[in-house]
C-alpha cells in the first residue's frame, strides 16, 4: 500500500493501479467515457483528466499509475474547464435530437452535459450524416450518435471473442462498422447487446417492438400472452427507481394484467421444462454414449457464436430449444386447443433480458405449421417504457400470481436467470433421474457467483460428473479451444452469452457496475433458499403437461414442439 | 478465380514466415500491389490466416488512402493533398474532379474508366496544386484544367487511344 493525496486528503493506493481506480475507492466520482471496468484503459476520451498537484499538469487517470507522495486534484479549476470543453467538442456535431432518443434520461453524455453545466453550444462543428443500420433483428445502429469511445468495438472483441465491428476510416470520417461496412445482420453479430450495455449515448440500441405488442393489445381478435424471463423480475425494480435485487415478479404480474394481457405466464415454469428435456438428454447421452460434453443450449447468442466460430461442435449442443421458445411453443400448441383457441389468434409476447431473443424468436427452425411460437420480444428496458406508458408505478402497486398453467415454477427454473443455474437446476433433476433420490445439498457453490469459468464435479450414484460453467463468450473461447485440442473429462457445460449470465443481459437495465449484478445475483439465490420447490421434476405444473399433453421427455412430441437443430453459418469472422 | 487468389495469397504470406497481426499491412500492400486492389476473398482469406477478423483488417485497411477495395479506372488520378497543394487549392481541385466522376476518393467509376486517390505530397510542390494521371503530372492545375483533362482521357477512351 502506498498513500496519495487527492484534494488534500490522504488515500491509500495499491501499487501499479490507476489514480482512478484509488480515487474512485475512495468514493470519488470521475467521469469517463471510454473506460471499462476489468480491461487495460485505452485513454481515449481524456474525460477523467486531473491535475497533478504543484506542477499543474492534466494527466488521465484511467491511465495514469499512482506513485508514493503523488498530490491529485480531482475537480481543480482546470480539470472540469477540460471536462467540460470535451463535452462541448463531443456536441459539436451531434444531433441534439435527445426527447427523441431512446436512451433520453439515461445518457452518460447528456448527463456529464448536465453535471458540468453545458448551457450552449459553443462548437459548431458539421453535422454527421451516416445512415442507420436497421438490418438487424435486434440491435439498431445509429453512428449519428456516436462519439467513437470504441466501448462497444472492445466489448464485441475483448469480452465477446466476437469482433464484428471496428473503426473503420480516420479523421472526420472516421466511424464504428462492420467488415466491408455492411448491416449487422450479415456480420458475424451474436446479437448479444452487450454494446448497448457500454454505450455511452443512444448509438447502439435494441430494435424495438414495442408498437407491435400495443397493436396486438388493442385488436380484439388475438388473446395475446406474455411471459417473462427468469431474470426479469430481479431487475425491472431498477427502472423504477428501487434499489438493486428486489424481486418484483407479483406486482410486475399485476402490472401487465393492467396493461391488458389476456394471460400472464411465468419463463421459470418452461425453464423447469426444458430442464425435463435437457437432463434426460444428458442421462440419455452419458449412459448410451452420446456426444459429449453437451452444451446448453438457452442462450441464443451462443448458439449464433457456435454456428459461426465452431460449427464442428454443433452435435454437442442440447438440441433443446431456450425456455422462451418452448413456453411459446406449448402457449400456441397445447394452451391454445385447450382454451378453444385458434393458434392463429393468440400474440404470444415475450419479455427478456436479452436482445438475441429478438434474433432467436424470428429463426425458420421456430416455425411450427407456419406459426411462430412467439410473436413479439421486449426487453426489460422496453417493458419498463410500457409499464410508464401506462401510467403505472410498480412502487405502489400490490402484487398477483401469474396465471395457470403456466405460471408455476420451481426455484430451480427461476435459477435460470444467473450463470450457473441452468447447471445447478440441471444436476439436481438429472441427480433424482439416475439415482430416483434428492441430492442431500441442493444447492452447488463452486458453479455460483460472478467468475467467467467454474468448474466442479457431481457424485450421482457413485459416478463423478464432471461440469463446467461459463458466461462471457470470450471465457467460451478459452474452454472450447482446450475441447477442440482435446480435453475430453467433461460431461455437460453450461454456457451464457453474457458475462454473469441474464441478470446481465444485453436487454437488462444499463448498469455495469459489478456490485449491481451482485445484488441482483443475490437476489435470485434468496428465491431459492426461501423456496420449498427447488427442484423442476417436483414442479406439479411440469407433471401434468407431461401426462396430459407431452408423454415422456424426450418423446415423440417432446422432439417435435421442443427440440430443434442447428447449421453451420457462413459470415465473415 | 477463387482458386487463382488463394494461390497468390499464399504465395505472398510465403514471404512473412509465422507472421502475426504486425506483419498486416505490408501483406496488404503486397496483396493490392499484385492484384492492383484489395478483393473482398484476398481480405478474408489474409485474416483466415493471420486470425485477425475481417473486420478488423477492414478498419486497419481504411484507416489508409493507400488501399482500395475496386480495381483501378483505367485512368487512374491521384490528386495531392500535401501542404503546398492545400495552400495552392487543392481542395477545390479535388471537388471539381468528385463533381466530374460522381465518386469519392478511394472509389472507380461504374464505366471503370476512372478511379481517384489521395495522396500526401508527390514532390512536385513548385508546381502545385497537382495531380497525376497514370503517373503523369499535370501542375498549376485550375478547376477547369481538370474538366479538360477528364474530357480528354474520355475522348482517348473513345477513339481507343493510348495515354
Amino acid at each position: 500500500m502506498i498513500s496519495i493525496t487527492v484534494n488534500g486528503r490522504a488515500v491509500e493506493a495499491e501499487e501499479g493501479e490507476s489514480i482512478l481506480q484509488a480515487v474512485r475507492r475512495a468514493g470519488i466520482s470521475i467521469p469517463t467515457l471510454c473506460y471499462i471496468d476489468g480491461l487495460p484503459p485505452t485513454g481515449a476520451c481524456r474525460m477523467c483528466v486531473v491535475e497533478l498537484e504543484g506542477d499543474g499538469r492534466l494527466v488521465p487517470s484511467c491511465s495514469f499509475p499512482v506513485a508514493p507522495g503523488m498530490k491529485i486534484l480531482t475537480h481543480s479549476p482546470s480539470a472540469i474547464s477540460a471536462r467540460k470543453t470535451i463535452v462541448e467538442l463531443l456536441l459539436a456535431n451531434h444531433p441534439d435530437d435527445c426527447l427523441y432518443c431512446a436512451r433520453n434520461g439515461s445518457c452518460e453524455l447528456q448527463g456529464y452535459a448536465l453535471e458540468l453545466g453545458v448551457r450552449q453550444r459553443r462548437y459548431s462543428g458539421s453535422r454527421n450524416d451516416w445512415k442507420m443500420d436497421q438490418s438487424s433483428p435486434a440491435i439498431v445502429r445509429d453512428p449519428d450518435k456516436c462519439i467513437l469511445c470504441g466501448k462497444c468495438v472492445r466489448v464485441c472483441e475483448e469480452i465477446q471473442g466476437v469482433a464484428c465491428i471496428d473503426f473503420i476510416g480516420r479523421g472526420s470520417k472516421a466511424h464504428i462498422g462492420t467488415a466491408f461496412d455492411e448491416g449487422l445482420n450479415v456480420s458475424s453479430c451474436i446479437n448479444c447487446g452487450q454494446c448497448i450495455k457500454v454505450c455511452p449515448t443512444g448509438a447502439l440500441t435494441e430494435k424495438s417492438s414495442i408498437q407491435k405488442v400495443m397493436d396486438a393489445l388493442n385488436d380484439p381478435t388475438k388473446t395475446v400472452v406474455v411471459q417473462h424471463a427468469p431474470s426479469i423480475s430481479v431487475t425491472i425494480a431498477e427502472e423504477f427507481g428501487m434499489k438493486p435485487g428486489i424481486d418484483a415478479a407479483d406486482v410486475m404480474t399485476a402490472a401487465l394484467r393492467r396493461m391488458g394481457f389476456d394471460r400472464v405466464f411465468d419463463t421459470s415454469f418452461s425453464a423447469d421444462l426444458t430442464i425435463m428435456e435437457e437432463a434426460s438428454e444428458l442421462v440419455q447421452r452419458i449412459t448410451k454414449g452420446g456426444k459429449l460434453p453437451m452444451m446448453t443450449s438457452c442462450s441464443p447468442g451462443w448458439i449464433k457464436f457456435v454456428e459461426q466460430f465452431y460449427p464442428q461442435l454443433l452435435g454437442n449442443l442440447s438440441t433443446c430449444k431456450s425456455p422462451q421458445q418452448m413456453l411459446g411453443a406449448v402457449i400456441k400448441h397445447y394452451w391454445a386447443q385447450r382454451e378453444g383457441i385458434d393458434p392463429r389468434n393468440v400474440f404470444s409476447v415475450s419479455i427478456m433480458p436479452c436482445t438475441a431473443k429478438k434474433f432467436e424468436a424470428g429463426r425458420p427452425e421456430m416455425l411450427h405449421d407456419g406459426i411462430p411460437d412467439i410473436d413479439a420480444v421486449l426487453t426489460t428496458r422496453e417493458l419498463a417504457q410500457v409499464i410508464k406508458t401506462f401510467g403505472l408505478d410498480l412502487a405502489s402497486m400490490s402484487g398477483e400470481p401469474a396465471d395457470t398453467p403456466f405460471g408455476d415454477r420451481s426455484s430451480a427454473g427461476k435459477l435460470f436467470g444467473a450463470s450457473g443455474g441452468v447447471m445447478e437446476a440441471a444436476v439436481r433433476t438429472a441427480h433424482y433421474l439416475i439415482t430416483g433420490k434428492e441430492l442431500d445439498l441442493p444447492r452447488i457453490n463452486a458453479i455460483r457467483g460472478l467468475d467467467g469459468i467454474k468448474e466442479a464435479s457431481v457424485n450421482v450414484a457413485g459416478t463423478e460428473v464432471k461440469v463446467a460453467v461459463v458466461s462471457g463468450l470470450g471465457n467460451a473461447r478459452k474452454l472450447l479451444d482446450q475441447i477442440v485440442a482435446g480435453r475430453n473429462d467433461l460431461h455437460f457445460i453450461e454456457i451464457m452469452t453474457c458475462p454473469g449470465g441474464c441478470i446481465s443481459g444485453g436487454g437488462q437495465p444499463v448498469h455495469t457496475d459489478p456490485e449491481v449484478l451482485k445484488a441482483r445475483m443475490q437476489a435470485l439465490y434468496n428465491i431459492d433458499k426461501d423456496a420449498t420447490m427447488r427442484t423442476s421434476h417436483s414442479n406439479p405444473s411440469i407433471q401434468r403437461i407431461y401426462k396430459e399433453f407431452l408423454g415422456e421427455p424426450g418423446g415423440h412430441l417432446s422432439h417435435e414442439l421442443l427440440h430443434t437443430h442447428y447449421a453451420e453459418r457462413d459470415v465473415l469472422r | 478465380m477463387r482458386q487463382d487468389l488463394t494461390q497468390t495469397i499464399d504465395r505472398i504470406m510465403s514471404a512473412y514466415p509465422g507472421a502475426g497481426r504486425d506483419a498486416l499491412i505490408p501483406i496488404l500492400q503486397d496483396t493490392q500491389e499484385d492484384i492492383g486492389y484489395l478483393p473482398r476473398e484476398a481480405v478474408v482469406l489474409i485474416g483466415d490466416k493471420l486470425h485477425l477478423p475481417v473486420s478488423k483488417i477492414f478498419g486497419v485497411a481504411t484507416f489508409y488512402n493507400q488501399f482500395r477495395f475496386e480495381p483501378k479506372g483505367r485512368f487512374h488520378i491521384q490528386v495531392c493533398r500535401g501542404t503546398a497543394c492545400h495552400v495552392k487549392g487543392s481542395l477545390k481541385v479535388l471537388e471539381r474532379i468528385k463533381r466530374e466522376l460522381g465518386i469519392e476518393s478511394g472509389r472507380t467509376t461504374r464505366d471503370g474508366l476512372f478511379s481517384l486517390e489521395i495522396v500526401a505530397c508527390i514532390g512536385a510542390c513548385a508546381l502545385a496544386p497537382v495531380m497525376s494521371i497514370n503517373g503523369e503530372v499535370h501542375g498549376r492545375l485550375t478547376t477547369d484544367d481538370v474538366v479538360r483533362l477528364i474530357k480528354d482521357c474520355r475522348k482517348a477512351a473513345e477513339t481507343g487511344e493510348a495515354r
